[in-house]
């Protein structure tokens, strides 16, 4: 898929404009996964504001976000990253079709690591 | 019938290239009145100006319409040009073809159309003139700042110097302001109290200035030359000229357990107390919250070993009434509250302090005389982490934060760390900022040396939040540059946060009708060149009360301020706008709307003896106005219901006339 129409898909869903980060990285010092993530909230920001989206939309760290928002709360810019790492998610799962998550896909995920929370979360929101 | 001529500017291609200026003077040929009209390149240009002066001798001209910029640009001139023509410089009209027209359109037909429009109304508006001679008021040569910090001090002494007397509000007890709270000066590191008290001790003793401490301005009237103030002093209950702030009656005083407002509350003081060693004027205040006797008529201590006698304890507010003929508003700023940053554990830890509770820390006369210790058990920190922005530079729908980037946080955080390094060099300083601000002379240097020579480290990243953890502060941040998250242990935290306007700037620009900004800032009459000025004639502004500012600064524009209000004070007489309202008296049936809308108080109502048929005579209420308190707003002339109230210059019939002669 064009890649230029993923990003406008992203930053449409989101709602976020990456252009108001100021690449102070508070995001990335509140965010409790951080040690989980190939790429961090603020790289999130910035890639997705480059256009950079694949390697996002195949890297791990996508799941490894607890949705716990702390990054949205402290943003002295209101950029928003945990919505961001959201809007790309659900590229992933849209790119996918019909083959979200099921209940199935479950154990492998689990992990000692994972809250257990992510893991409802995650399934309430890619199953029908 | 007047005699008018009419002179279009090109601007250059400002104007002349989207209206086709040789058509607007044809057209406007054949205007009522017009006897004359001609097109130039630049009218504003000696040449330009010598078209026009040739004209008014030549054609006889009675009025003139120039159509070029807006009025706020050149009506001036153009009235010095008719002037030196002989001609009365308010026969004077402009129509504005350039912001109102050649910069707004892009078509050159649409735009040709419009100006002659403008410059019909013009014409239509230059027949009704009647020529107009403005008033003078006299001038009192004595000035008001308000606030008594290193601003207010600067202005003061600057007026004082040129001969003027001052007088200085302070809401405090002692003038100082943030300055006296500090302990050294970036980027020189001079000790702020040993440059700052030698200005304050000259305050003092200049025989011009008079200080209002704790003090405040209650009320404002009148206009630039001729302000009315009510100032109120309150009760201190302490005799001034009598206290020789000996000091007796601070040791003396047993209610010795109240937040100390000079150290940030971070010691306490008595219920009579003197702020700090070096106050301007060295004398004692009681507070009456924390008083004894005030509050139950028992102790009256304080009295008893006051050899002096100055104790009054039935001392009440005092309203001192006094006029000005220029006023400097000087109030400063504050650090904004941290309540709203839960991240970075305020309220949980004693040990997270702000930048200004760091120079009280560290000042030899603050709280624990200069020695670096934990407010929390005394300890001395190993570990300190300084977090530069907070509440600086936040979005604007922040609920939390300022937009602005607060300018002076930068330079005392490297104050700081290298001042903590230097004399503690077994500390770690850590300093998390996201830009580095340093635009000023030795400035970067300074925070260089910082780095290079007393191994501040400085991290570009930012604290996510602070836990306080037994008697650690777990500091969580990230590093950028090496894309890592670090954790560290903490023994101290110091916030740089964002600075404000006083709280008091609000209430009292309401005051002076002065305008604000979004942010409380007080607006200058021209960001670049009128910068100490308020739009409102007479208010001029100095320091942080229209933008952060370090001390070199504040002292520069203080003493800018101060060279504007000796310019006006140095003055006999003003020259007033002779464009104010008047009433037809004939026509007035008292009826007080003119009186309820005026927001400058020029209206008053008399009862005047008016001849009636017969010889019999009647007593009427009908309103008048004082033309030098008038700013001719035009607010009473909408509101007067029996058109007796009417402007001069902008009359109600020179309006139609205008709006006929576009709707032609």
């Amino acid at each position: 898929m064009n890649k230029n129409f993923i990003q406008e898909e992203i930053l449409r869903s989101s709602g976020v404009n990456p252009k108001k980060c100021m690449k102070c990285g508070k995001c990335s010092a509140t965010c409790p996964a951080y040690d989980e993530m190939e790429y961090h909230p603020h790289q999130f920001v910035s890639m997705v504001e480059n256009g950079d989206i694949e390697p996002l939309m195949n890297s791990k760290s996508l799941y490894r976000c607890l949705s716990c928002f702390a990054c949205i709360d402290r943003c002295p810019r209101s950029v928003q990253p945990a919505k961001l790492v959201e809007a790309v998610r659900l590229a992933v799962v849209r790119q996918q079709g019909k083959n979200h998550l099921t209940a199935n896909d479950i154990p492998e995920l689990i992990d000692d690591e994972t809250p257990q929370q992510l893991l409802v979360s995650a399934f309430r929101k890619y199953t029908k | 019938m007047q005699r008018v001529g009419v002179f279009v500017c090109w601007c250059g291609s400002n104007i002349a290239g989207t209206v086709d200026v040789a058509a607007v003077a044809e057209a406007l040929k054949n205007e009522p009145g017009v006897v004359f009209s001609t097109d130039y390149q630049y009218m504003c240009s000696q040449a330009g100006q010598d078209i026009i002066k040739n004209a008014i001798a030549e054609h006889n001209l009675t009025g003139i319409v120039v159509c070029s910029c807006s009025p706020r640009m050149h009506e001036a001139t153009f009235r010095k040009t008719a002037a030196a023509a002989g001609l009365n410089p308010y026969m004077v009209e402009i129509a504005n073809i350039r912001e109102q027209c050649s910069w707004v359109h892009k078509d050159m037909t649409t735009g040709t159309e419009k100006a002659i429009i403008l410059g019909k109304a013009a014409v239509a508006k230059v027949n009704l003139n009647t020529p107009l001679t403005p008033g003078e008021s006299p001038v009192t040569k004595r000035a008001l700042v308000i606030g008594g910090g290193i601003a207010g001090i600067q202005t003061a002494l600057d007026i004082a110097d040129a001969g003027f007397p001052v007088d200085i509000v302070e809401t405090k007890p002692t003038i100082g302001g943030k300055m006296a709270q500090l302990d050294k000066t970036f980027p020189t590191l001079d000790c702020a109290a040993c440059i700052l008290t030698p200005k304050m001790v000259d305050v003092a003793q200049n025989e011009k200035i008079r200080i209002f401490s704790y003090s405040e301005v209650e009320e404002v009237g009148g206009f630039v030359g001729n302000f009315d103030v009510k100032i109120k002093k309150k009760a201190r209950y302490v005799k001034e000229d009598i206290c020789t702030g000996c000091g007796a009656c601070v040791d003396k005083c047993p209610m010795k357990k109240n937040p100390n407002e000079f150290n940030l509350g971070m010691d306490n003081r008595p219920a009579i107390y003197i702020p700090f060693a070096q106050a301007v004027p060295k004398v004692a205040t009681i507070d009456p919250n924390a008083c004894n006797m005030l509050k139950n008529g028992k102790c009256g201590l304080c009295a008893r070993v006051c050899a002096a006698g100055a104790i009054d304890y039935t001392q009440k507010d005092e309203i001192i009434e006094e006029k000005y003929g220029a006023i400097v508003v000087a109030t400063g700023f504050n650090p904004i509250s941290m309540e709203k940053f839960d991240e970075f554990a305020y309220n949980q830890s004693k040990d997270v302090i702000t930048s200004l509770e760091f120079e009280r820390l560290t000042n030899a006369a603050g709280p624990t005389a200069g020695h670096l210790e934990r407010p929390s058990d005394g300890k001395s920190p190993k570990t300190i982490v300084f977090v530069q922005c907070v509440g600086s530079r936040c979005d604007a729908c922040s609920e939390k934060g300022k937009e602005y980037c607060s300018k002076i946080c930068c330079m005392y955080t490297a104050k700081h760390a290298m001042l903590t390094r230097d004399k503690y060099p077994d500390t770690d300083v850590y300093v998390f900022y996201i830009d580095v601000r340093t635009p000023g002379k030795n400035f970067d240097e300074f925070y260089r040396r910082a780095v290079e020579e007393f191994g501040v480290k400085y991290i570009k990243g930012m604290v996510g939040k602070v836990t306080p953890e037994g008697d650690k502060l777990k500091v969580q941040a990230s590093d950028l540059l090496s894309n890592k998250q670090l954790h560290i242990d903490a023994d101290l935290v110091v916030l740089a946060a964002a600075i404000e306007p006083d709280k008091s700037a609000r209430p009292l620009a309401t005051m002076l009708t002065a305008s604000m900004d979004t942010n409380d800032f007080f607006t200058e009459a021209h960001p670049k060149l009128r910068p100490v000025e308020s739009p409102t004639a007479g208010v001029f502004l100095s320091g942080a009360c229209q933008g952060p500012k370090d001390i070199p600064e504040t002292v520069s524009q203080a003493g800018a301020a101060a060279s504007k209000v000796i310019g006006l004070l140095a003055k006999d007489k003003l020259t007033g706008n002779p464009c104010v309202a008047h009433s037809n008296e004939l026509m007035c049936n008292g009826c007080s709307s003119c009186e309820r809308v005026c927001p400058y108080g020029a209206i008053t109502y008399e009862d005047k003896e008016f001849r009636m048929p017969n010889r019999t005579t009647k007593i009427r209420r009908v309103a008048s106005v004082n033309p030098a308190v008038c700013q001719g707003c035009g607010a009473c002339t909408v509101a007067c219901p029996s058109g007796a109230m009417d402007l001069k210059g902008f009359a109600n019939s020179q309006i139609i006339a205008e709006v006929d002669a576009i709707c032609k």
